[in-house]
């Protein structure tokens, strides 16, 4: 009894990662459209070399990059020269890009040359609102500390970022702000934040008609475009993606970074790259659509197929180990009050936290296994809950009359305790699947799919029909789970309960 | 001596209340045993110190002349009948699954149980049509009759009953007592009576035992009790029941 909550959770895991967990060369990308690009790039370039290759799109900020590369979860992703010396390598002063690289082999990992652009760091306005302050460069900022700053976070945290910026210019705001990248554009645009951050290759600058303010201190380091790899990855696919090197400049990335925008197709944005090169080297070989983008029922089915599968074998493994952990916790005493404890202080992790503790966690790290586990803990609670306090509420009399009979403590768990206790475990399930539907969508922030994949991209491309395409259906899912779930307490309370 | 159930010394404390102490008893076979008192006088604390759901502080209970230990006492719950106020009855089963609960989980033929059933029914009066409804849909005396039947279903030699019609109407009370006694005489059943009702004691019990705080008071027929009060706290108690049946 005492291991079994354990002895239930890691075969299930095992068998779940097994077959939702294929072995192709597997790109990261950053939460952020040029990064989406960038790996649709590297997809095709792979794929065309005959390798079999998964994106997975939006995985998180560096450090959650970096880590899975590191461990293995992911083999490529796209990466900027500042960011590796500054948050990778935690180094103050500039590396030069040679010293850079020594330092990233030693981690066993290599790096491309450069891409051909620079995507740096800008702090960007609204160009009217600068105009009308006379505001032209960083330093000027100083002269109006009253402009609302709305920063993302990564910014606002990175060694090369807001606080030594503010330093080295001496910049005084009286208020700065952390927001979403992409949502930061909505609240330039409605006046509630007049200076954000954003890359110099940002397609929204030119469409949101901003302004770069210049860094007259030159602040910003250089930030070039490389691919990052594992020298795990074999030497034809490294060759491949090295085909890549200095051919994307800053125009042509801005170009690529809008039309992903404008499409909200980053695959069909990355095809746009290739279209001059493909049309000479295949002599015009005529490519179906489809080769560039699923169409949206298709999408959507993949999307809803994963999202099931998320919610589904999380809600499986909650039960599994939850009933009898209720059972256990409905005895009371010590133990009874650490399971429920334990279950309630998992609820109240928020689950981006939730997530965010157990990436670096060995077994799990970047992966569906994690999503799963993190649905599983959050899937808990209710199932205990509802278990201990059904089977406590059975009352003293009917209690003691199965004992007064001589029952076994088996029999009366089976046939007397549960069936009375099975509207409120059922309750207690429901509710679960209901909360797992509703967090799955949770599970694309670390590239385990579903309908958070949609609403993620959505979000980022600040694009409201995307966000809907995944938002909506999660609804109706959470509907139909709750419906469905009605269905089967007719069929599982025993008719007795019912009258 | 032919008693089934001894009693010796027995006592039994609630935290620092003694709920009976130092309690010697014997129920004879084949007679009705009546435990009467006021509220709290550790009537029922008895019947539940001897189907095992307290456990003594001190004293022995012997069923049978074997002394009850938690290693005897599911063989012992299974010779043993116990129906309470509320009866008991598990919502989720039928009136016959409640019944043959406990010979099903024996592995009792088919046959045996279904004979043994329609006996049952015809000693409590039961209508066999009404065997598959649920205890919802049942009245409080239908579910008092069924209780009854469950708790006879595998013949026991000692039934023990907790204020089975404490919570009826007075009509269905009264066919009750009646069906009660004939069914006690027609078994030649021993049984152990909790009731705080003097007149249900007198027309049901053989012996009467009268307790109060936790000891026994005085054992004896109605006519013992009335005619020679062992103390102030009998004549009183006598004349208090007595008032209000006059009334």
């Amino acid at each position: 009894m005492r291991l079994l909550p354990f002895s239930c959770v890691l075969p299930f895991l095992i068998f779940i990662s097994g077959f939702l967990y294929a072995e192709p060369v597997v790109i990261g990308s950053k939460k952020f459209t040029e990064s989406y690009v960038l790996g649709e790039i590297a997809k095709r370039r792979l794929s065309d070399a005959g390798f079999s290759a998964d994106h997975r799109q939006g995985m998180g900020g560096t450090i959650i990059l970096w880590e899975a590369l590191r461990t293995g979860q992911i083999d490529v992703y796209p990466e900027y020269t500042g960011t590796i010396a500054q948050e990778i390598l935690k180094r103050s002063e500039p590396l030069t890009f040679e010293q850079a690289a020594n330092e990233l082999r030693k981690a066993g990992i290599g790096m491309t040359e450069p891409l051909g652009f620079n995507n740096t760091y800008a702090l960007v306005m609204r160009r009217n609102r600068a105009n009308a302050l006379g505001v032209r460069t960083i330093s000027d900022l100083q002269k109006h500390p009253e402009l609302k700053i709305g920063l993302t976070h990564e910014f606002l945290d990175r060694q090369d970022g807001w606080r030594p910026l503010a330093q080295q210019y001496q910049l005084n705001p009286r208020s700065v702000l952390g927001i979403d990248h992409a949502l930061g554009y909505a609240a330039l645009n409605n006046g509630s934040v007049d200076v954000k951050d954003a890359y110099s290759t940002d397609a929204k600058i030119s469409e949101n008609n901003l302004v770069v303010l210049e860094d007259d201190q030159r602040f910003f380091p250089q930030y070039q475009a490389v691919f990052l790899f594992r020298f795990a990855l074999s030497e034809e696919a490294v060759t491949a993606l090295r085909k890549l090197e200095g051919t994307i400049d800053e125009e042509r990335m801005t170009r690529l970074n809008a039309e992903a925008e404008r499409t909200k197709n980053y695959t069909r944005a990355a095809s746009l790259y290739f279209e001059p090169e493909a049309a000479s080297a295949l002599g015009g070989r005529v490519r179906s659509t489809s080769a560039f983008g699923e169409d949206f029922p298709h999408k959507l089915a993949r999307w809803t197929v994963r999202h099931l599968e998320l919610a589904g074998f999380s809600l499986l493994l909650s039960i599994v180990v939850g009933v009898p952990l209720g059972i256990w916790a409905s005895r009371g005493r010590a133990i009874g009050h650490a399971i429920l404890g334990f279950t309630g202080v998992v609820q109240t992790i928020p689950s981006l936290a939730l997530l965010a503790l157990l990436v670096p966690l060995p077994f799990f790290g970047i992966s569906v296994r994690t999503a799963i586990a993190a649905l599983f803990l959050y899937g808990l609670l209710p199932i205990v809950r509802n278990t201990a306090t059904g089977l406590q509420d059975i009352p003293r009399g009917l209690r003691e009359s199965a004992v007064a009979l001589g029952l076994s403590a088996r029999a009366s768990l089976w046939q007397i305790y549960l069936p009375m206790a099975s509207r409120s475990i059922l309750g207690g399930i429901k509710t679960s699947a209901v909360i797992n539907v509703g967090t799955a969508t949770l599970a694309a922030l670390i590239g385990a799919g579903g309908l958070g994949e949609p609403i993620l991209s959505g979000l980022n491309l600040n694009d409201h029909a995307t966000i809907l395409q995944g938002a909506i259906p999660a609804a109706i899912l959470a509907l139909l789970v709750q419906w469905f779930f009605d269905l089967l307490d007719r069929i599982l309370i025993p008719k007795g309960l019912r009258l | 001596m032919n008693a089934l159930v001894q009693l010796l010394g027995v006592s039994k404390t609630f935290g620092d209340a003694p709920a009976v102490h130092t309690i010697d008893l014997s129920v004879g076979r084949g007679k009705t045993m009546v435990l009467i008192g006021p509220s709290g006088c550790g009537k029922s604390t008895l019947l539940r110190l001897i189907i095992g759901l307290l456990e003594s502080d001190s004293g022995e209970i012997r069923f049978d002349g074997t002394q009850l230990r938690a290693d005897n006492i599911d063989f012992v719950r299974r010779r043993v009948g116990y129906v309470i106020q509320e009866g008991g009855l598990f919502p989720h089963l039928t009136a016959r699954g409640n019944i043959l609960l406990m010979a099903r989980h024996l592995g009792r033929g088919q046959n045996e149980m279904l004979a043994r059933l329609g006996d049952l029914c015809g000693l409590t009066r039961f209508p066999e049509n009404l065997l598959g409804r649920y205890p919802l849909e049942l009245s409080g005396g239908q579910r008092q009759r069924v209780s009854l039947m469950r708790a006879l279903m595998l013949s026991p030699e000692l039934l023990l009953l907790d204020e089975p019609l404490g919570a009826l109407d007075p009509l269905v009370r009264a066919a009750l007592q009646k069906d009660l006694k004939e069914i006690f005489a027609r078994l030649q059943q021993t049984a152990l009576l909790v009731t705080h009702d003097l007149a249900e004691a007198a027309y049901l019990g053989d012996e009467i035992v009268l307790m109060n705080e936790g000891r026994i008071v005085q054992q004896g027929s109605l006519v013992d009790l009335r005619e020679r009060p062992a103390n102030n706290f009998v004549s009183d108690f006598i004349n208090a029941q007595q008032s209000l049946t006059v009334i």
